[in-house]
C-alpha cells in the first residue's frame, strides 16, 4: 500500500485510510436504497456512505480485446484483464477490475476485497481508480 | 377504436454488409419490397413510424418514397427502435385514428463492438475509461452467474451457436449463411469468458419493413395476414441485472424481459403453452437461453435438456430463432426487432421456404432486448 495515492481518477468515488481504500455510495434517505457510484454531495435526498471493504465475487468474466477508445482510456498496449461483480457485505454488488488473480483461480463466491487500482491513462499520466482481488484472510 | 390490428405485409433488406447502399437506403428497399408484395403503393400508406440507431432520420425517406405529406414519426429507442415503432404503428391503427401504416428500422454499423460514451448512458466517464463499459462484458457476467446457479455447460452455449448457424443457411435473408460446428464455436478464440467468438453476434446493416392494417382494411385487402395479439415495450422493475451497471442491488429482482413478457401474454390472453414459435434475443447464445426462461417457456435450468433434445431446433416443440436470429443475421440495432417478427410473419404465413418450421403455426413470439434495459415483446397469431 503506497502511503500516497496518485489523483484519484474520479472526485466522490474512492476514500483512502489507514486501512487502505474503500469505495463511496450514497443511500437514498426516502427508501434507504444504495446506489453506487455516489450521487453528488449537494443532492439532499441521498446521505454519502462508505462501502463495505470486503465481499464476495458475484460473477465475472474476462475481457479479451482491447475497448474502444473513446470511452476505453488505457495505453495502446494491451493486456487482457478480468472484471467481476463482488457482493459487498450487507450492501451492494459493485462492478470493478479484479486484480493480481489469475484468470483460471476465479470462482464464484471467492472471498475479495477492494484495493487501489493504478491507471495508466493513453496520455502517460496516472490515476487511482479500484479494483478486487482475493481476500486471501477469509478463504474462499 | 379497432380491436385487430394486423401485419399484412412485409419486406427485408437482407442483413450483412451492403457497402453500395446507406442504411436509409436500405429501409426504402425494405418499405418497396414490402408494397410491392402486398400489391400496394406508397400513397396507400396513411402513417410511419420508423427509426434507426446510427444511420440517420427514418423520416427523409419520404424523398425516396414520394412526399405524399403523411405523418411520419421518428423513433429513437435504442435497442427497442423497431419495437417500439412497431409499438407506436399497433397503438395508432388501435386508436381508430389511420387504418394503414408502416413500421420501419434500419441500421449500418461499423466493424467491431459498440462504443458508447458514459455520459450518454447518465455514467461517469471513469467508467468507460477503465475498460467497463462493454455490452459485451454484461452478457458474459450474466451467463456466467446464470450457469454457476443452473449447472449450464459450455457445451450447451456452443449448441445455441449451432443452432443459429445451421438456420442461418437456410435463411436467404441472413448474413452469415455457414454451418460451424459445435467444436469449431467451442474452441473459437475466447472474446468474454464463456463466451467464444461464435457465441456472440455482431452489429452489421440490414432494414425491416411492416405493413400494420386494422381488421377492417385487412379484410378489404385479403393479403395473407397476422394478427398483432399483444405488442408491449417495458424498461427495467427493480433488481435487475442491466447492461452498464455499475452496481446492482442486493436484492434481485425481474426484469424488463419477464415484465414486458408477462405483460404480452396478459394483452393477448394466452400462456407461453400456446406458442408454436419463439424470436428471442441472442445478442449471445447465453442470452438466447437465459431469455427462454425470462419469457416463461422454460423453468430456469431445464434448458440443459431443452437444447440437448433439440426441442428449440426448426423441427422441435417450440423452434426458436428460426432464422438464425441475431448470432447468423447480426444486429442493425433499429431494425433487429422488426427481423423478428417479420420472421414470424413469414412463418405463420407459410412463406418463411427453406427454413419453414412444420406444422400449423398459430401463434408467433418475438422478444427484442438492449441497452440500458428495455424489452420489447410481440404475439402474433395466424
Amino acid at each position: 500500500m503506497p502511503d500516497i495515492l496518485e489523483v484519484p481518477i474520479a472526485d466522490d468515488l474512492i476514500r483512502s485510510d489507514t486501512e487502505g481504500v474503500a469505495l463511496l455510495a450514497s443511500r437514498e434517505r426516502a427508501t434507504g436504497r444504495l446506489c453506487f457510484p455516489a450521487r453528488t454531495e449537494n443532492d439532499t435526498r441521498y446521505e454519502r456512505m462508505v462501502l463495505p471493504r470486503t465481499g464476495r465475487l458475484w460473477s465475472w468474466t474476462v475481457q479479451r480485446f482491447r475497448p474502444k477508445s473513446p470511452p476505453y482510456a488505457g495505453p495502446d498496449a494491451f493486456e487482457p484483464y478480468a472484471v467481476g461483480y463482488i457482493e459487498l457485505e450487507g450492501a451492494l454488488i459493485v462492478e470493478g477490475r479484479l486484480v493480481d488473480v489469475a484468470f483460471d483461480a476465479l470462482e464464484i463466491g471467492m472471498a475479495m476485497r477492494v484495493v487501489p487500482l493504478p491507471f495508466r491513462l493513453a496520455d502517460g499520466s496516472l490515476r487511482t481508480s479500484f479494483g478486487f482481488t482475493a481476500d486471501e484472510g477469509q478463504g474462499a | 377504436m379497432s380491436d385487430d390490428v394486423f401485419i399484412v405485409g412485409a419486406g427485408i433488406h437482407p442483413f450483412g454488409r451492403t457497402p453500395g447502399l446507406s442504411g436509409l437506403q436500405q429501409g426504402v428497399f425494405a418499405v418497396r419490397q414490402a408494397l410491392d408484395r402486398a400489391g400496394l403503393a406508397w400513397p396507400d400508406i396513411q402513417f410511419a413510424f420508423g427509426g434507426s440507431d446510427a444511420a440517420g432520420n427514418a423520416d427523409t425517406m419520404v424523398a425516396e418514397l414520394g412526399l405524399t405529406g403523411i405523418p411520419f414519426i421518428n423513433v429513437a429507442n435504442g435497442c427497442a427502435t423497431g419495437g417500439s415503432a412497431m409499438f407506436g404503428a399497433y397503438s395508432t391503427i388501435k386508436s381508430g385514428e389511420f387504418d394503414l401504416g408502416l413500421a420501419v428500422g434500419f441500421d449500418k454499423h461499423p466493424r467491431g463492438s459498440f462504443s458508447p460514451l458514459p455520459a450518454d448512458w447518465g455514467l461517469p466517464d471513469w467508467y468507460g475509461e477503465t475498460g467497463l463499459m462493454l455490452t459485451t462484458q454484461f452478457f458474459a457476467m450474466k451467463i456466467q452467474r446464470y450457469m454457476s446457479m443452473y449447472g449450464i455447460t459450455p457445451h450447451t452455449l456452443g449448441a445455441v451457436a449451432e443452432k443459429a448457424f445451421a438456420n442461418g443457411v437456410l435463411a436467404d435473408h441472413a448474413w452469415r449463411r455457414e454451418a460451424v460446428d459445435i467444436d469449431t464455436i467451442m474452441n473459437s478464440q475466447m472474446v468474454s469468458d464463456p463466451l467464444t467468438k461464435f457465441m456472440f453476434c455482431s452489429p452489421g446493416e440490414g432494414a425491416v419493413a411492416l405493413l400494420l392494417a386494422s381488421g377492417k382494411k385487412a379484410r378489404e385487402l385479403g393479403l395473407p395476414a397476422v394478427r398483432l395479439r399483444a405488442a408491449a415495450v417495458r424498461t427495467r422493475p427493480p433488481g435487475s441485472f442491466e447492461v452498464f451497471s455499475p452496481a446492482l442491488d442486493l436484492e434481485r429482482g425481474g426484469s424488463p424481459t419477464s415484465i414486458a413478457s408477462r405483460a404480452a401474454y396478459d394483452m393477448a390472453g394466452v400462456g407461453p403453452e400456446d406458442i408454436d414459435i419463439a424470436q428471442l434475443q441472442d445478442t449471445e447464445v447465453g442470452a438466447e437461453i437465459m431469455h427462454m426462461a425470462e419469457n416463461g417457456f422454460c423453468a430456469d435450468g431445464d434448458q440443459t435438456e431443452w437444447i440437448a433434445k433439440g426441442r428449440t431446433r426448426i423441427d422441435g416443440d417450440l423452434p426458436v430463432n428460426t432464422d438464425g436470429g441475431c448470432l447468423a443475421c447480426g444486429e442493425p440495432i433499429g431494425a433487429s426487432g422488426l427481423r423478428q417478427v417479420y420472421e414470424n410473419y413469414m412463418q405463420l404465413t407459410g412463406q418463411a421456404g427453406a427454413r419453414q418450421a412444420p406444422g400449423k403455426l398459430r401463434l408467433g413470439y418475438s422478444h427484442v432486448y438492449g441497452a440500458p434495459g428495455v424489452s420489447a415483446v410481440a404475439i402474433v397469431e395466424r
